[in-house]
């Protein structure tokens, strides 16, 4: 008998999405779609998966049986932005229970190769935000805003919880509305919908001039080349980094109606004496 | 002199130095102590200056004060220039705060030569060892030892710095004797030397004891300067050859001579930095290091220079024509990666892949081949890829359009020809 064709409702968690597949393994069905809490009008049947710990395990102690490195395949692929994840994680983990892992072998696998291709898009982003991330010190505390396309956070908290063990620090993910935070060794991922910084202090002001002006000054003028700069540092991480603000951003942003985008004049070099190099 | 004038003075003075990376070494979070060193093999680039250059490390001269006279440099002694000096405590200072707020990976640390290369030295210690002491800083440090500095000083150098250097500067004899009077071959070799066998020695101590030392953990790295002098690219390539080989360096890094003073003896100011040429320069460099060649193999006597329109290993490939094409099906790993557009990545995932399914030129692309290089030189399942025309003649002509839209516009215009993709 052939699987029923269902769209699934779910919470939008991992576990929720290990439920969904314990859920269509019970019932013969097939996900053809997936979607949030949203209210969601088909004439396809919807199924409304509620998660349990208990199921989710279950599909994850069987997952692991099959091959520890695909479950780490599908962690690191629900992250991703990729169009329809959650179709192509479902059918990963049909192949996966039909044939075993091996096919992973060939990573132009039709199966396989959607979930590469986003995972390595995300690691690229990874490995740009590791560096590009500009904290700013907030009375003591660092704290830091990205606009990643990915949901990079759980995967930056490593790196940063390393770096800065010994700091109170925060990250926040404007786009997913995601606050990593940590103080005294202990990290935690929590939802936040909207976040206000604080002015900074003159002490963070005056690093900021301090960066842009040796940012400025180390580029070699007759080298400048701004493709081989974009294709390294794309334009749209430049919105939250420091040399490509100007120091006071935030006293501007607060002065500006929420909603319409901020548009800053003098975002260049800082005042005072020119970068050596600039045409006076 | 306020600290804003100083960091632009001096990273004005340090930015012609070209080693800006914070690979080879991984040391995680220490109690205590403030920082790591990056995770991943390649280092971690912060920022892109106007110039595409990656930014890691705070690039800095300790000063640019220098009693030598090398006619290359901006900071030589008869250079009508500001002069300036960071203080040890406010160097240290300015690294803590600059990598607390993510903007670096670490410290770069160069110095023109105060009074003697010794006395120069010292100050560079004593700087690195506020920082590490007293800041508990345990970010990256990458320090320059100068040449003609005596060997306790450049231990004690290479126990705070993760990477030492010593730059070669130009790629001959000749090429220092008159551009560099006060510098000769043996005085630069010789600290190289030390740094090679003293690091051997550190790791074979830290084998036996867990808590020995640790001399400059990331290895050495050197400089050469490209366009100054006119040595050619084969000479170029076989002096990184035998760098790598005889002192066990990690990276030789290239730079363009960027005409920053007029002399009888150097390229008119008016010279464009030759960019392309040591762009080549670094694709030849990974062949090396990379995909197992050799440096005769990729130039001749007959042929010193590459031709700055085709990548070296496209180069190598139109000379050796008869060893192609490769069946992607069967070929071994290091015939693999020795056609162009498959790197050590994909060769790879080929080996794995061609186990699992028959691949098409459509399954390469998913595995990373670059296929519209690769298409001349292989043939999947015995066949070439279908609808490619070419023949031995216009190989290169082909090869060289398609390395032109990839070149950096360098403001040459260059003619297009109807006839540029004629099979």
């Amino acid at each position: 008998m052939a699987w029923q064709e269902t769209i699934y409702q779910y919470d939008g968690t991992f576990d929720g999405f290990l439920c969904c597949v314990y859920e269509s393994y019970v019932n013969r069905e097939f996900p053809i779609a997936f979607c949030g809490d949203e209210e969601y009008f088909s004439l396809y049947e919807v199924r409304c998966v509620i998660t349990q710990r208990e199921h989710a395990r279950r599909v994850m102690r069987s997952l692991l049986t099959r091959s520890e490195p695909a479950v780490d395949v599908l962690r690191r692929a629900f992250l991703t932005c990729m169009e329809d994840r959650e179709q192509h994680l479902y059918a990963f983990v049909r192949k996966l229970y039909a044939q075993g892992s091996d096919f992973m072998k060939n990573r132009s696998d039709p199966t396989y190769y959607p979930l590469a291709r986003a995972i390595r898009h995300m690691n690229g982003e990874l490995e740009k935000l590791r560096g590009f991330i500009r904290f700013s010190d907030y009375g003591g505390v660092l704290g830091a805003e990205i606009k990643p396309k990915n949901r990079v956070l759980p995967l930056l908290r490593s790196h940063f919880c390393n770096r800065y063990a010994n700091e109170s620090f925060f990250i926040y993910d404007r786009n997913h509305r995601e606050l990593l935070l940590h103080t005294a060794g202990r990290s935690r991922i929590l939802p936040v919908d909207r976040l206000q910084l604080t002015l900074p202090g003159q002490e963070e002001l005056c690093y900021r001039e301090l960066w842009k002006r040796f940012y400025d000054t180390i580029a070699i003028q007759e080298r400048t080349n701004p493709r081989c700069q974009n294709s390294f540092l794309p334009k749209r991480y430049r919105g939250v980094m420091t040399e490509f603000l100007p120091t006071d951003y935030e006293a501007r942003q607060a002065t500006i109606p929420p909603g319409s985008t901020a548009v800053f004049p003098n975002s260049g070099a800082p005042d005072g004496i020119p970068a050596p190099g600039t045409p006076r | 002199m306020d600290l804003l004038e100083k960091l632009t003075i001096l990273s004005d003075a340090a930015k012609y130095d070209a080693a800006c990376t914070s690979s080879g070494v991984r040391r995680g979070f220490q109690p205590g102590k403030i920082g790591n060193t990056s995770s991943s093999i390649a280092g971690c680039c912060h920022s892109f200056s106007a110039d595409g250059r990656c930014i890691t490390l705070l690039k800095v001269l300790m000063t640019n004060s220098c009693v030598y006279d090398c006619k290359y440099c901006v900071n030589r002694r008869s250079n009508d220039t500001r002069r300036a000096a960071f203080t040890p405590r406010e160097l240290a200072e300015l690294t803590i705060g600059f990598y607390r707020r993510n903007y670096i990976e670490g410290l770069f640390l160069s110095s023109g030569v105060l009074r003697s290369p010794d006395y120069t030295t010292e100050q560079m210690v004593r700087c690195l060892r506020i920082l590490r002491q007293d800041y508990a800083f345990n970010g990256y440090i990458h320090a320059k030892a100068i040449p003609g500095t005596s060997p306790e000083l450049v231990y004690q150098l290479g126990l705070l710095a993760d990477r030492l250097s010593v730059n070669i500067e130009l790629p001959s004899e000749a090429g220092l004797q008159t551009l560099a009077p006060d510098k000769n071959k043996a005085a630069i070799l010789r600290p190289m030397g030390q740094i090679r066998d003293r690091a051997a020695q550190s790791k074979a101590e830290l084998v036996k004891y867990r808590h020995a030392p640790s001399f400059a953990p990331a290895g050495q790295s050197t400089q050469l300067i490209v366009g100054a002098t006119e040595d050619s690219d084969r000479h170029i390539l076989h002096l990184t050859e035998s760098l790598y080989e005889r002192y066990r360096l990690k990276r030789v890094f290239y730079s363009a001579y960027v005409p920053v003073v007029e002399h009888s003896l150097l390229p008119a100011p008016s010279t464009k930095p030759p960019l392309l040429r040591e762009h080549r320069l670094y694709q030849a460099d990974w062949l090396l290091r990379f995909y197992g060649f050799r440096a005769e193999e990729l130039l001749t006597e007959a042929q010193p220079d590459f031709n700055p329109l085709i990548d070296p290993k496209c180069h190598w490939a139109l000379n050796h024509l008869e060893q192609f094409p490769v069946e992607i099906m069967r070929a071994d790993y290091e015939t693999l990666l020795r056609v162009p557009g498959i790197g050590p990545v994909s060769a790879r995932r080929i080996v794995s892949a061609r186990r699992m399914a028959h691949l098409t030129y459509e399954d390469l692309k998913k595995l990373g081949v670059v296929v519209k290089r690769a298409q001349f030189f292989t043939t999947c399942g015995g066949r070439i890829r279908s609808g490619l025309r070419f023949s031995a003649a216009t190989l290169a002509n082909q090869l060289e359009s398609i390395g032109r839209g990839e070149l950096p516009a360098d403001g040459t215009p260059v003619q297009l020809s109807l006839f540029d993709n004629a099979g």
